[in-house]
């Protein structure tokens, strides 16, 4: 049977399925937690199926899929390992929150592929290597760049790996109704059942299977709701009208009397925690406490977002001065960060040629784009349904859906002025991560819808999990210990090896996520920017410039990340401040700082051996990515 | 594949330059002028109900983008083949 059939089958069945299970909880044959268990069974038993089918133990098939993967599958394979956590769960909720700030992430998170298209991509694949680490070995020749890559690798590729498993506890434990660390678990096992078995090949099967999951999951709510309110099923045609109820209700709610009351309440609130800290005599511990009350406080006592001129809210405010440079800024470092993702970059490794390289990464941004162009929308259909299904209501009789979630600790009503009847203001927002998820549940749609989003939040996170795990596990057993190490190590043991480290690697980021550290998010915005000064001018400078050599790629590498590394601790902790930039942003400094750097020291020391100018070259005028990878690998055992 | 000349060679390159020049050109300005700094301005103009800014910078940008990839695949594969560069895989 062909590619096309197995998954046009597949998704048939899938939505069939669902379908089934709606009819099922219409006629009261199934519960919500039934339900729950329903969708994550059988996407667990999905993944575990095509990592048992898929095993292989030839290094071709584990590290790069047998080169065989056609572009449209690796767009698709690429778009869930890419989409993680973060996209499916919180960038919904983080628009709906920030407005136009907040579209650096969705401009940056696609506008990088653009420049993975045209600087990268294509070259990776016509270089022929295993991993990134492997290209800066056979690039730069010797160990030092390698090293350096794998140290990279590794410190992009673990914080974000532990953002994943935590996605995957809060999903499991949310509806499931499991502890936190026995969810955590759970869906390790479903991402090691791939891993460990199959390598490349199963990985790229399952984030196949795994993204028409996450996307119908992610177009289903809004899609429905969308045809609810206006009977156009295409809700980026219509939420500009959504955009503008949300202005004229967000006016509303400033102007009301007791809004006005409640908003009054907590800005008393706010003033004494001030007196109390002004006054001393209590501990650091306490005092901080008592900030992080008191920015609640303000935050609730501010009015929603809004201005007069109902076409134009506020909400949708451009930033000026610092805030602007903040947004360019980061957006600037969310796409280089992204175009130097090892994970992502090791995808286009498995293609069958140059040229499907380059379809497949146009591929992989169509399918990226179907969900973050649904975003937006998303996020003011989301404000929209609590806008009309939450304020105004008593407190006596609140939603079902606040009931449901209040327990997870994302948000809270409290009824501050004591009326009995819920205000804006009394809607204390702690993590925006709830929007995505119960937003179903807020609009009063089917539990089936919930129990698909889920599934479709459970394969975001799984197939991430997925790429990052690879790609740790092969950074450390083919660079680190057969490169390095035990160049003379047989095939069996270098795979056996792997699985070991995959397991291993695995545990301890679940061991590591049920610390429940508050800094793992943050990291992740910090692995972009570590990506972005590392990789970033080492990996365009070896394609673009033949001059480029072993000593200038270490020392821009290390100066990259050394300026990146201190412009961030120094800004997070010690109150540094350049020109105001924030903190996620810290590449803007370091990238440039890469590049010129490497292009110093390049001029200043030796040029690189001819074979490898040569090689650089040749890379330019596609022909077969595998006979280049022998001649590099060629070149560089004849150096050692 | 028939080995190019060093001409031909040089024909390819430079396309490929080329193209790839343009492109980021317009990345650029869709992105930081039109999607960033001019968007404050261009929210006083409207397009399917929405300020123009947003709209480029939530929407616009985006299906920018993915044409931009795609025309860059047609195009250099379509070069590829104009030059009898055949691949092995």
């Amino acid at each position: 049977m062909s590619l096309d059939k197995l998954f046009g089958l597949y998704t048939v069945g899938f939505l069939g399925v669902t379908v089934l299970i709606g009819i099922g909880e219409r006629l009261g044959l199934f519960s919500n937690q039934m339900i729950g268990w329903l969708f994550m069974a059988l996407s667990l038993l999905i993944y575990v199926f095509i990592g048992i089918v898929t095993r292989t133990s030839n290094p071709d098939q584990y590290y790069v899929a047998g080169r065989g993967v056609p572009a449209f599958y690796n767009g698709m394979a690429t778009g869930s390992d890419w989409m993680s956590a973060a996209s499916f769960i919180s960038m919904g909720g983080a628009l709906s929150a920030q407005g136009f700030a907040g579209l650096a992430y969705v401009m940056g998170w696609t506008g990088g592929y653009l420049l993975l298209a045209v600087f990268l991509g294509p070259y990776l694949r016509q270089f022929g290597a295993y991993t990134i680490p492997d290209f800066l070995g056979a690039r730069y020749g010797g160990n030092a760049a390698r090293v350096v890559g794998v140290v990279g690798a590794i410190a992009c590729s673990f914080t974000y790996l532990i953002a994943q498993v935590t996605g995957v506890g809060l999903i499991v434990a949310r509806f499931i109704g499991l502890d936190f660390n026995i969810g955590v678990f759970v869906g390790l096992l479903g991402v090691l059942f791939c891993s460990v078995l199959g390598g490349m090949r199963s990985v790229t099967w399952t984030q196949v299977a795994q993204y028409i999951i996450l996307i119908i999951s992610y177009l289903v709510p809004v899609v429905y709701l969308s045809w609810q309110l206006f009977s156009i099923p295409i809700p980026e045609l219509t939420y500009g009208r959504i955009l503008q109820q949300n202005n004229t209700k967000a006016i509303e709610i400033t102007r009301d009397a007791k809004e006005k009351q409640t908003r009054a309440l907590w800005k008393k609130d706010a003033d004494e925690i001030a007196a109390k800290i002004k006054a001393g005599g209590i501990s650091e511990a306490e005092v901080d406490k008592l900030k992080a009350q008191q920015a609640i406080a303000l935050r609730q006592a501010t009015a929603p977002a809004a201005s007069d001129d109902a076409k134009v809210g506020r909400y949708l405010t451009v930033p000026s001065g610092v805030g602007m440079w903040n947004f360019l800024a980061l957006t600037f470092c969310l796409m280089v960060g992204t175009a130097g993702l090892p994970h992502i970059l090791t995808r286009y490794y498995t293609t069958p040629s140059v040229r499907q390289a380059r379809t497949s990464v146009a591929w992989s941004l169509f399918f990226i784009f179907l969900l973050y162009f649904t975003a937006p929308a998303y996020a003011a259909f989301a404000r929209f349904t609590i806008y009309a299904k939450l304020v105004g209501t008593k407190i006596a009789e609140l939603p079902r859906w606040v009931t449901l979630w209040q327990p997870a600790g994302l948000f809270e009503v409290v009824d501050k002025a004591g009326d009995g009847i819920v205000q804006w203001a009394d809607f204390v927002v702690k993590s925006t991560d709830f929007v995505v998820l119960a937003m179903p549940e807020i609009a009063g749609l089917p539990f089936v819808i919930t129990g698909l989003v889920m599934a479709g939040g459970l394969a975001a996170a799984l197939s991430t999990a997925d790429g990052l795990l690879l790609t740790i596990a092969n950074a450390i057993s083919h660079d680190l210990y057969y490169n390095v190490i035990d160049p003379r190590a047989s095939l069996a043991k270098r795979l056996t090896i792997t699985k070991v480290l995959l397991v291993v690697t695995a545990i301890v980021a679940a061991w590591v996520a049920t610390f429940r550290l508050s800094l793992i998010v943050e990291l992740v915005a910090w692995a972009f920017s570590l990506a972005g000064a590392s990789f970033f001018p080492a990996l365009v400078m070896g394609i673009w410039w033949k001059r480029a050599n072993k000593t200038g790629a270490v020392i821009g590498m290390i100066a990259g990340l050394g300026v990146t590394t201190y412009y961030m601790i120094g800004s997070r902790f010690f109150g540094v401040s350049w020109f105001g930039t924030q903190t996620i942003a810290s590449a803007i400094f370091g990238l440039p700082v890469g590049f010129i750097v490497i292009w110093i020291v390049s001029l200043l020391t030796a040029p690189p051996p001819r074979e490898v100018q040569d090689l650089v070259v040749s890379v330019r005028y596609p022909r077969s990515g595998q006979a280049t990878a022998r001649a590099a690998q060629g070149i560089q055992l004849g150096q050692h | 594949m028939a080995d190019l000349t060093e001409a031909q060679k040089q024909l390819y390159w430079s396309y490929n330059v080329r193209l790839t020049t343009i492109l980021l050109v317009i990345w650029f300005v869709v992105t930081y002028l039109i999607s960033g700094l001019w968007a404050g301005w261009l929210n006083n103009y409207s397009m399917l109900g929405f300020p123009l800014g947003y709209y480029m910078a939530a929407q616009g940008s985006l299906a920018i983008f993915v044409i931009e990839i795609a025309v860059y695949a047609y195009l250099m594969n379509k070069k590829d083949e104009e030059y009898g560069i055949r691949e092995e895989g």
